[in-house]
Protein backbone atom coordinates (compact mmCIF):
# COMPACT_ATOMS: atom_id res chain seq x y z
CA UNK A 1 0.00 0.00 0.00
CA UNK A 2 1.41 3.34 -0.95
CA UNK A 3 1.15 6.50 1.09
CA UNK A 4 -1.30 7.90 -1.45
CA UNK A 5 -3.87 5.26 -0.51
CA UNK A 6 -3.90 6.20 3.15
CA UNK A 7 -3.82 9.92 2.42
CA UNK A 8 -6.75 9.60 0.01
CA UNK A 9 -8.81 7.69 2.59
CA UNK A 10 -8.27 10.47 5.08
CA UNK A 11 -8.94 13.12 2.42
CA UNK A 12 -12.28 11.43 1.63
CA UNK A 13 -13.09 11.31 5.36
CA UNK A 14 -12.29 15.00 5.64
CA UNK A 15 -14.47 15.83 2.62
CA UNK A 16 -17.35 13.83 4.09
CA UNK A 17 -17.13 15.73 7.34
CA UNK A 18 -17.06 19.02 5.44
CA UNK A 19 -20.26 17.92 3.67
CA UNK A 20 -21.74 17.06 7.05
CA UNK A 21 -20.99 20.49 8.46
CA UNK A 22 -22.49 22.17 5.40
CA UNK A 23 -25.71 20.17 5.21
CA UNK A 24 -26.46 19.83 8.92
CA UNK A 25 -27.24 23.44 9.67
CA UNK A 26 -29.34 22.74 12.73
CA UNK A 27 -28.13 19.87 14.86
CA UNK A 28 -25.24 20.74 17.17
CA UNK A 29 -24.59 17.09 18.01
CA UNK A 30 -23.99 16.24 14.35
CA UNK A 31 -21.69 19.23 14.03
CA UNK A 32 -19.61 18.00 16.97
CA UNK A 33 -19.49 14.52 15.46
CA UNK A 34 -18.30 15.94 12.12
CA UNK A 35 -15.51 17.76 13.94
CA UNK A 36 -14.49 14.45 15.56
CA UNK A 37 -14.47 12.89 12.09
CA UNK A 38 -12.22 15.68 10.77
CA UNK A 39 -9.80 15.10 13.63
CA UNK A 40 -9.79 11.39 12.82
CA UNK A 41 -8.85 12.18 9.20
CA UNK A 42 -6.04 14.47 10.34
CA UNK A 43 -4.78 11.85 12.78
CA UNK A 44 -4.74 9.22 10.04
CA UNK A 45 -2.61 11.58 7.97
CA UNK A 46 -0.19 12.05 10.83
CA UNK A 47 0.13 8.31 11.40
CA UNK A 48 0.59 7.52 7.69
CA UNK A 49 3.38 10.08 7.38
CA UNK A 50 4.92 8.82 10.61
CA UNK A 51 5.07 5.31 9.15
CA UNK A 52 6.40 6.26 5.73
CA UNK A 53 8.96 8.75 7.01
CA UNK A 54 9.98 6.33 9.78
CA UNK A 55 9.59 8.98 12.44
CA UNK A 56 7.59 8.24 15.60
CA UNK A 57 7.12 11.90 16.50
CA UNK A 58 4.01 11.97 14.34
CA UNK A 59 2.41 9.46 16.67
CA UNK A 60 3.25 11.70 19.64
CA UNK A 61 1.34 14.45 17.87
CA UNK A 62 -1.64 12.16 17.41
CA UNK A 63 -1.50 11.37 21.11
CA UNK A 64 -1.81 15.05 22.01
CA UNK A 65 -4.52 15.63 19.40
CA UNK A 66 -6.53 12.77 20.93
CA UNK A 67 -6.14 14.36 24.37
CA UNK A 68 -7.26 17.79 23.23
CA UNK A 69 -10.12 16.31 21.20
CA UNK A 70 -11.40 14.40 24.22
CA UNK A 71 -11.31 17.60 26.30
CA UNK A 72 -13.07 19.48 23.49
CA UNK A 73 -15.81 16.87 23.23
CA UNK A 74 -16.38 16.93 26.99
CA UNK A 75 -16.68 20.72 27.14
CA UNK A 76 -18.73 20.88 23.94
CA UNK A 77 -21.25 18.39 25.26
CA UNK A 78 -21.42 20.22 28.60
CA UNK A 79 -22.18 23.46 26.76
CA UNK A 80 -24.77 21.57 24.72
CA UNK A 81 -26.52 20.32 27.86
CA UNK A 82 -26.58 23.84 29.34
CA UNK A 83 -27.89 25.19 26.01
CA UNK A 84 -30.66 22.61 25.98
CA UNK A 85 -31.63 23.51 29.55
CA UNK A 86 -32.00 27.19 28.75
CA UNK A 87 -33.46 26.96 25.23
CA UNK A 88 -35.23 23.58 25.26
CA UNK A 89 -33.78 23.12 21.79
CA UNK A 90 -30.39 22.64 20.13
CA UNK A 91 -31.14 24.36 16.84
CA UNK A 92 -28.07 26.29 15.72
CA UNK A 93 -30.12 28.75 13.71
CA UNK A 94 -31.99 29.83 16.81
CA UNK A 95 -28.79 30.95 18.48
CA UNK A 96 -28.80 34.62 17.65
CA UNK A 97 -28.95 36.33 21.01
CA UNK A 98 -25.52 37.85 20.45
CA UNK A 99 -26.44 39.17 16.99
CA UNK A 100 -26.66 42.95 16.98
CA UNK B 1 -3.74 -9.22 -3.88
CA UNK B 2 -2.02 -9.69 -0.57
CA UNK B 3 -3.84 -10.05 2.75
CA UNK B 4 -2.73 -6.56 3.74
CA UNK B 5 -4.31 -5.06 0.63
CA UNK B 6 -7.56 -6.91 1.22
CA UNK B 7 -7.67 -5.71 4.83
CA UNK B 8 -6.88 -2.16 3.73
CA UNK B 9 -9.57 -2.01 1.06
CA UNK B 10 -12.24 -3.65 3.22
CA UNK B 11 -11.69 -1.39 6.20
CA UNK B 12 -11.13 1.77 4.14
CA UNK B 13 -14.48 1.14 2.44
CA UNK B 14 -16.09 0.47 5.80
CA UNK B 15 -14.63 3.69 7.23
CA UNK B 16 -15.90 5.79 4.35
CA UNK B 17 -19.35 4.19 4.25
CA UNK B 18 -19.90 4.57 7.98
CA UNK B 19 -18.63 8.17 7.83
CA UNK B 20 -21.25 8.80 5.13
CA UNK B 21 -23.77 7.25 7.50
CA UNK B 22 -22.79 9.73 10.22
CA UNK B 23 -23.70 12.73 8.11
CA UNK B 24 -26.79 11.34 6.39
CA UNK B 25 -28.65 9.16 8.89
CA UNK B 26 -31.75 10.83 10.31
CA UNK B 27 -31.67 9.25 13.74
CA UNK B 28 -28.98 10.74 15.96
CA UNK B 29 -28.45 7.54 17.94
CA UNK B 30 -27.75 5.69 14.70
CA UNK B 31 -25.36 8.47 13.66
CA UNK B 32 -23.41 8.02 16.89
CA UNK B 33 -23.26 4.27 16.32
CA UNK B 34 -22.02 4.87 12.75
CA UNK B 35 -19.29 7.06 14.17
CA UNK B 36 -18.32 4.23 16.53
CA UNK B 37 -17.99 1.93 13.52
CA UNK B 38 -15.88 4.56 11.77
CA UNK B 39 -13.52 4.74 14.71
CA UNK B 40 -13.24 0.95 14.88
CA UNK B 41 -12.35 0.58 11.21
CA UNK B 42 -9.98 3.55 11.37
CA UNK B 43 -8.27 1.80 14.28
CA UNK B 44 -7.71 -1.19 11.99
CA UNK B 45 -6.10 1.13 9.42
CA UNK B 46 -3.86 2.54 12.13
CA UNK B 47 -2.96 -1.00 13.08
CA UNK B 48 -1.89 -1.59 9.46
CA UNK B 49 0.33 1.47 9.76
CA UNK B 50 2.00 -0.14 12.78
CA UNK B 51 0.69 2.39 15.29
CA UNK B 52 -0.56 -0.25 17.68
CA UNK B 53 -0.67 1.85 20.82
CA UNK B 54 -2.68 4.63 19.20
CA UNK B 55 -5.06 2.14 17.59
CA UNK B 56 -5.83 0.64 20.98
CA UNK B 57 -6.04 4.10 22.53
CA UNK B 58 -8.49 5.15 19.83
CA UNK B 59 -10.77 2.24 20.64
CA UNK B 60 -10.47 2.69 24.40
CA UNK B 61 -10.61 6.49 24.61
CA UNK B 62 -12.91 7.29 21.72
CA UNK B 63 -15.24 4.33 21.51
CA UNK B 64 -15.09 3.65 25.24
CA UNK B 65 -15.37 7.16 26.62
CA UNK B 66 -16.11 9.94 24.16
CA UNK B 67 -18.71 8.14 22.06
CA UNK B 68 -20.45 6.82 25.16
CA UNK B 69 -20.60 10.43 26.35
CA UNK B 70 -22.16 11.41 23.02
CA UNK B 71 -24.63 8.57 23.31
CA UNK B 72 -25.59 9.63 26.83
CA UNK B 73 -26.16 13.21 25.72
CA UNK B 74 -28.19 12.19 22.65
CA UNK B 75 -30.39 9.93 24.71
CA UNK B 76 -30.69 12.36 27.62
CA UNK B 77 -31.76 15.38 25.59
CA UNK B 78 -35.38 15.21 24.62
CA UNK B 79 -34.91 16.76 21.20
CA UNK B 80 -37.15 16.36 18.20
CA UNK B 81 -34.44 15.22 15.83
CA UNK B 82 -36.79 14.93 12.88
CA UNK B 83 -37.43 18.68 12.89
CA UNK B 84 -33.69 19.30 13.11
CA UNK B 85 -33.25 17.49 9.82
CA UNK B 86 -35.64 19.79 7.97
CA UNK B 87 -34.00 21.80 5.26
CA UNK B 88 -31.53 18.95 5.08
CA UNK B 89 -31.63 18.63 1.31
CA UNK B 90 -31.40 22.37 0.66
CA UNK B 91 -27.65 22.47 1.15
CA UNK B 92 -26.80 19.06 -0.36
CA UNK B 93 -25.76 20.45 -3.81
CA UNK B 94 -23.53 23.05 -2.17
CA UNK B 95 -22.00 20.41 0.10
CA UNK B 96 -21.28 18.02 -2.74
CA UNK B 97 -19.80 20.85 -4.82
CA UNK B 98 -17.47 21.89 -2.00
CA UNK B 99 -16.48 18.27 -1.33
CA UNK B 100 -15.73 17.56 -4.98
CA UNK B 101 -13.62 20.69 -5.22
CA UNK B 102 -11.78 19.73 -2.06
CA UNK B 103 -11.19 16.18 -3.27
CA UNK B 104 -9.91 17.30 -6.68
CA UNK B 105 -7.48 19.69 -5.03
CA UNK B 106 -6.36 17.10 -2.51
CA UNK B 107 -5.97 14.44 -5.19
CA UNK B 108 -3.80 16.75 -7.23
CA UNK B 109 -1.57 17.19 -4.17
CA UNK B 110 -1.57 13.54 -3.09
CA UNK B 111 -1.49 11.81 -6.48
CA UNK B 112 0.68 8.79 -7.14
CA UNK B 113 3.58 10.67 -8.71
CA UNK B 114 4.04 12.69 -5.52
CA UNK B 115 3.41 10.18 -2.76
CA UNK B 116 3.38 6.90 -4.70
CA UNK B 117 5.55 3.91 -4.03
CA UNK B 118 8.30 5.19 -6.34
CA UNK B 119 8.54 8.55 -4.63
CA UNK B 120 8.04 7.16 -1.15
CA UNK B 121 8.79 3.44 -0.86
CA UNK B 122 7.16 1.49 1.90
CA UNK B 123 9.56 1.18 4.82
CA UNK B 124 10.60 -2.22 6.07
CA UNK B 125 8.26 -3.79 8.59
CA UNK B 126 9.40 -3.77 12.18
CA UNK B 127 10.55 -7.02 13.74
CA UNK B 128 8.06 -9.05 15.71
CA UNK B 129 9.63 -8.07 19.02
CA UNK B 130 9.55 -4.34 18.24
CA UNK B 131 7.53 -2.49 20.83
CA UNK B 132 5.58 0.52 19.63
CA UNK B 133 4.63 1.40 23.20
CA UNK B 134 8.26 1.43 24.25
CA UNK B 135 9.27 3.75 21.41
CA UNK B 136 6.42 6.14 22.14
CA UNK B 137 7.07 6.04 25.87
CA UNK B 138 10.75 6.85 25.41
CA UNK B 139 9.87 9.86 23.27
CA UNK B 140 6.99 10.98 25.46
CA UNK B 141 8.84 10.90 28.75
CA UNK B 142 12.03 12.54 27.50
CA UNK B 143 11.65 15.01 24.65
CA UNK B 144 7.96 15.70 25.06
CA UNK B 145 7.61 15.55 28.83
CA UNK B 146 6.68 19.22 29.13
CA UNK B 147 3.94 18.84 26.52
CA UNK B 148 2.78 15.68 28.27
CA UNK B 149 2.29 17.54 31.54
CA UNK B 150 0.47 20.36 29.76
CA UNK B 151 -1.85 17.73 28.26
CA UNK B 152 -2.60 16.56 31.79
CA UNK B 153 -3.41 20.14 32.84
CA UNK B 154 -5.69 20.52 29.80
CA UNK B 155 -7.60 17.42 30.82
CA UNK B 156 -7.92 18.74 34.38
CA UNK B 157 -9.20 22.10 33.13
CA UNK B 158 -11.73 20.34 30.92
CA UNK B 159 -12.98 18.28 33.87
CA UNK B 160 -13.39 21.43 35.98
CA UNK B 161 -15.06 23.29 33.11
CA UNK B 162 -17.50 20.49 32.31
CA UNK B 163 -18.51 20.06 35.94
CA UNK B 164 -18.86 23.78 36.64
CA UNK B 165 -20.91 24.25 33.47
CA UNK B 166 -23.44 21.55 34.27
CA UNK B 167 -23.50 21.73 38.07
CA UNK B 168 -26.73 23.30 39.24
CA UNK B 169 -26.05 23.71 42.96
CA UNK B 170 -27.28 21.53 45.72
CA UNK B 171 -30.50 19.65 45.28
CA UNK B 172 -33.09 19.97 48.04
CA UNK B 173 -32.33 16.99 50.14
CA UNK B 174 -32.17 16.29 53.84
CA UNK B 175 -28.73 15.46 55.02
CA UNK B 176 -26.54 15.62 58.02
CA UNK B 177 -24.43 18.77 58.34
CA UNK B 178 -21.43 17.67 60.32
CA UNK B 179 -19.75 21.09 60.70
CA UNK B 180 -22.82 22.72 62.15
CA UNK B 181 -23.28 19.79 64.50
CA UNK B 182 -19.76 20.29 65.72
CA UNK B 183 -20.23 24.02 66.16
CA UNK B 184 -23.32 23.60 68.34
CA UNK B 185 -22.67 24.43 71.99
CA UNK B 186 -24.47 23.47 75.19
CA UNK B 187 -26.33 26.79 75.34
CA UNK B 188 -28.08 26.12 72.01
CA UNK B 189 -29.37 22.76 73.15
CA UNK B 190 -30.66 23.46 76.68
CA UNK B 191 -32.72 26.49 77.62
CA UNK B 192 -33.50 27.16 81.27
CA UNK B 193 -36.63 29.27 81.70
CA UNK B 194 -37.54 31.04 84.88
CA UNK B 195 -41.20 30.80 85.80
CA UNK B 196 -43.46 30.91 88.81
CA UNK B 197 -44.24 27.81 90.69
CA UNK B 198 -47.54 26.18 89.85
CA UNK B 199 -49.49 24.32 92.41
CA UNK B 200 -51.54 21.42 91.18
CA UNK B 201 -55.28 21.91 91.76
CA UNK B 202 -56.69 18.43 91.75
CA UNK B 203 -55.47 14.85 91.58
CA UNK B 204 -56.46 14.04 87.94
CA UNK B 205 -54.35 16.66 86.28
CA UNK B 206 -51.45 15.70 88.46
CA UNK B 207 -51.56 12.06 87.31
CA UNK B 208 -51.93 13.13 83.63
CA UNK B 209 -49.06 15.55 83.59
CA UNK B 210 -47.01 13.95 86.26
CA UNK B 211 -43.95 13.69 84.03
CA UNK B 212 -44.28 17.18 82.64
CA UNK B 213 -44.74 18.61 86.06
CA UNK B 214 -41.74 16.76 87.35
CA UNK B 215 -39.67 18.13 84.47
CA UNK B 216 -40.91 21.63 85.09
CA UNK B 217 -40.14 21.39 88.77
CA UNK B 218 -36.65 20.22 87.97
CA UNK B 219 -36.06 23.12 85.61
CA UNK B 220 -37.45 25.48 88.13
CA UNK B 221 -35.22 24.32 90.90
CA UNK B 222 -32.22 24.52 88.58
CA UNK B 223 -33.16 28.03 87.59
CA UNK B 224 -33.55 29.07 91.17
CA UNK B 225 -30.30 27.64 92.27
CA UNK B 226 -28.31 29.13 89.40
Amino acid sequence: MSLTHYLMVSAILFAISVIGIIINRKNVITLLMCIELMLLAVNTNFIAFSRYLNDEVGQIFVFFILTVAAAEAAIGLAILVVLFRSNKDIDVEELRELKG
Amino acid sequence: MTVEQIVFYVFATLTILSALGVVTVRNSVQAVLCLVLTFFSAAVLWMLLEAEFLAVALVLVYVGAVMVLFLFVVMMLDVDFASLKQGFTRYVPLGILVAIGLLIGLYWVLRGEVFGLEAMPEPAKHAADHSNVETLGLLLYTDYFYAFEIAGVILLVSIVAAISLTFRGRRERRGQSVPSQHRASKDERLHIIKMDAEVAQDDESETDDSEKAAGKNRDQTKGETS
